[in-house]
């Protein structure tokens, strides 16, 4: 209930899209790309969602989208709020919110390398932060198959099997009838 | 007389707020405290300039523990999940066994049963002290007293006897699963753990004579390493670093989950926000985990279901939805956000350690000016644990 | 080539210009050598025994392996009854024990660390992501065989191996050193080019020089 007040208050401000309530203290609420940074100051300063639990990527390949999820956590009200934010996949920039939190510089470090959004602007953005040396597509993308790089890469020892589970199972507990 | 510092040869900042070092002028030297040292948490390094013995600057350099988790769970059913999620913290393995099954119940509609939710809480409390011993002993460490890891280390040996003989492993334990626990307690188990507890309470009696009372470590932990309150919410700081600082920042009290608004007690706090606070928060939160272990045998339920029933799990799909879910673990917010997309497997799982905002961003920050020798019990006393961070 | 392994003029506090190149002037260039046993089989027995009575593990936690090192060295478990201890420097230890899984970020450290190590040198695989991936067989950041990168003396299977197992290895590890068959110092000499093969493979962006002790 809070958190619909809430969404009302704010919706014909910042032009807020779909509504989601998960939790009665977790909402997620899609939002604007250009409208992000203001959305954020105002909760920060103006609802009190003064700590950034998480910013991180969700790679929508089939329709060529990165979702961006900014969690925000009001810690007097006990309320969670998600912003989504949907960005197309090819050449992905986003404005950057180290002036906001400080923190959020190393999340938008980690999202340069394993899903190659750019932040412009954001500190040491492109120093190695997780991996070295990497020549690959970014690892976190969908169509990046770590199956297949780890066999072209790294030798297996003679002798492994692998087995797929639903087919394994079906043999164990039914055996060949 | 306190000590004056020479600020003559201190860099300057250039335009773009980076300080303008030149290496080849002979004033600065660089150092590596990491990967192979022994004043580093674990596998991780930081990069030290320094001028003399004061460091002028530092950077956090992790990625050495990566295995790719977030990647690794997007090709493997929820329930493959649920043996490698443990894997992503060592000392404290339990906190991604809860945040994963509860993710992954509350997107499916799963009803867990009662009893489940107090074996839960037990566990996640047992793991605190656990992580919380290991701390302890790192924190004297990094100061010269050996002797308090060898106690601490004793006593954790302990429970993780309880931790064996109710999971059935030391270290991974894979116990709480997506819809319950695995099992429920052992006869005799709380008999056993109260025995534990009272090992632990007179050990800590002696930590607290030996190393709180100790003046060399007074003198080297005091004032060291303080954190502004201010700097709470802009860096994202959680856990017993936010408390050593006034704040009562505890997601139990805060928003509570499984059985914690039936237990009695209060987010410990400290004062000054330096070393000697923050272990001092530690100690009294470990004296704290005790009395809920203690609250929680009595007032539990003595039998019922533990497991609620899973649909056949080689073909669980899961409706499309995201949600996250957090936990006070020792080191301050655990949290999993996890997104499905309506297929056997995960979408994306992120997870939230408290590490990485505080041995990244703060650190680097609080490591400014600190002694060479003060670097190591500065990044023990924010408690860290790498792979939480680069997963 | 890292930058810094470059050859350049550096002028130092006092002025005065100097050329430093660094692989040169920082490590040698020889590579390892076979190490031949002593001249009689008893002297050479004499040395076996001595190593294989001080085992001392080069403290680098290289994964999650390392959390069951710490118990060891307390009072339960005390392995330093049997001749084992710690060292903070690869100049003083002889065993690296590889604690689990390696990235391919740690296992350029892993190697640099190992060649600093004095021969005669031991190493020890932890855990089954040592011996063929074991959890992470299909991750992108870690090697499956640590024996393709790194003679491997001994491997103590499990996930984790539990404290007992491990003191169990080592005590195998100590028969292998007395009767002479814990040659792995030996056999990366003598294969020398193929591991070095192998390592540059998977380390991509190899800046370092080809042997650095």
């Amino acid at each position: 209930m809070v958190m619909q007040a809430l969404y009302d208050t704010l919706k014909p401000r910042f032009l807020l899209g779909e509504f989601t309530k998960q939790r009665d203290d977790l909402a997620f609420i899609t939002v604007e790309a250009v409208r992000l940074h203001a959305l954020l100051r105002h909760l920060r300063d103006q609802e009190g969602f003064t700590h950034l639990v998480l910013l991180t990527a969700v790679d929508w390949l089939e329709d060529g989208q990165f979702q961006l999820t900014y969690l925000l956590n009001n810690r007097a009200k006990r309320q969670d709020v998600g912003l989504r934010v949907l960005i197309a996949r090819d050449n992905a920039t986003m404005e950057s919110i180290h002036d906001l939190w400080a923190a959020a510089a190393t999340y938008q470090r980690e999202l340069r390398e394993m899903f190659g959004i750019d932040f412009p602007d954001s500190p040491r953005l492109h120093e190695d932060f997780i991996l070295e040396g990497w020549q690959d597509i970014p690892p976190y993308r969908r169509d990046f198959d770590t199956l297949k790089y780890a066999q072209e890469n790294y030798r297996d020892r003679p002798g492994r099997e692998t087995r797929d589970p639903a087919q394994h199972m079906k043999q164990q507990l039914y055996g060949e009838d | 007389m306190a000590y004056q510092p020479d600020r003559s040869q201190y860099p300057q900042k250039k335009a773009d707020g980076t300080l303008d070092i030149d290496l080849a002028s002979g004033k600065y030297l660089k150092l590596w405290q990491g990967p192979q040292h022994p004043g580093i948490t674990g596998n991780m390094a930081i990069e030290l300039t320094v001028c003399g013995d004061e460091v002028v600057e530092g950077k956090t350099h992790v990625g050495y523990l990566h295995r790719g988790f977030e990647k690794l769970m997007e090709r493997r059913t929820f329930m493959q999940c649920f043996p490698i999620v443990c894997r992503i913290c060592v000392p404290e393995p339990d906190f991604n066994e809860y945040c994963y099954a509860a993710a992954v119940e509350e997107l499916a509609g799963l009803e867990v049963p009662e009893l489940a939710h107090w074996i839960r809480t037990l566990i996640l409390e047992m793991g605190r002290i656990n992580s919380y011993l290991m701390y302890l002993g790192g924190q004297a460490g990094a100061f010269g007293q050996g002797v308090i890891g060898q106690w601490t280390t004793y006593v954790r040996d302990l429970m993780l006897d309880r931790f064996e003989e109710l999971t059935g492993a030391r270290i991974y334990h894979m116990f709480i699963i997506p819809g319950g626990v695995r099992d429920n307690l052992p006869e005799g188990f709380a008999a056993r753990m109260e025995t534990t507890l009272q090992e632990i309470e007179s050990t800590l009696g002696d930590v607290e004579r030996v190393m709180f009372h100790n003046a060399v470590f007074k003198k080297r932990a005091v004032g060291v390493g303080i954190i502004a309150p201010e700097l709470l919410d802009s860096y994202g700081i959680t856990g017993p670093n936010a408390r050593a600082a006034g704040v009562a920042k505890d997601v139990r009290k805060d928003q509570p989950y499984l059985v914690y608004p039936e237990l009695d007690f209060e987010a410990v706090t400290g004062k000054d926000s330096d070393i000697y606070t923050r272990a001092d928060v530690r100690r009294r939160d470990l004296l704290l985990s005790i009395d809920l272990i203690r609250q929680i045998l009595v007032k539990m339920p003595k039998s019922g279901a533990v497991m609620t029933k899973l649909p056949n799990v080689l073909h669980w799909k899961i409706p499309r939805g995201e949600t996250y879910i957090r936990g006070e673990c020792s080191r301050g917010e655990y949290g999993y956000y996890l997104v499905t997309d309506g297929s056997g497997y995960p979408r994306r799982v992120n997870v939230r350690g408290p590490s990485y905002t505080h041995s990244i961003a703060l650190f680097e920050r609080l490591v400014v000016n600190a002694n060479i020798s003060d670097v190591a019990a500065l990044l023990v006393s924010l408690h860290t644990y790498p792979p939480e961070i680069e997963r | 080539m890292k930058e810094e392994l470059l050859k350049r003029m550096v002028k130092g506090p006092d002025g005065v210009e100097f050329e430093v190149e660094p692989l040169r002037d920082y490590y040698c260039e020889a590579g390892p050598t076979v190490q031949t046993p002593a001249y009689t089989a008893i002297i050479e027995k004499l040395f076996n025994w001595a190593r294989s009575e001080s085992i001392w593990i080069l403290g680098f936690g290289t994964g999650c392996g390392a959390i069951e090192m710490r118990p060891l060295m307390t009072p339960r478990f005390d392995a330093y009854r049997y001749g084992i201890q710690w060292r903070p420097t690869p100049r003083q230890a002889n065993l690296f024990v590889i604690s689990g899984y390696l990235s391919t970020k740690t296992l350029k450290r892993v190697i640099r660390s190992y060649e600093q190590m004095q021969s005669p040198k031991y190493v020890v695989g932890l855990g089954s992501c040592t011996i063929n991936g074991g959890m992470y067989w299909d991750s992108y950041n870690t090697i499956k065989r640590l024996d393709d990168y790194l003679p491997v003396d001994l491997y103590i299977a499990g996930c984790m191996p539990r404290p007992e197992a491990l003191l169990a290895g080592f005590e195998d590890l100590k028969k292998l050193i007395r009767a002479g068959k814990a040659e792995g110092a030996n056999q990366y000499a003598e294969n020398f080019e193929w591991y070095k093969a192998n390592q540059k493979s998977v380390i991509h962006d190899w800046d370092m020089p080809d042997y650095n002790w």
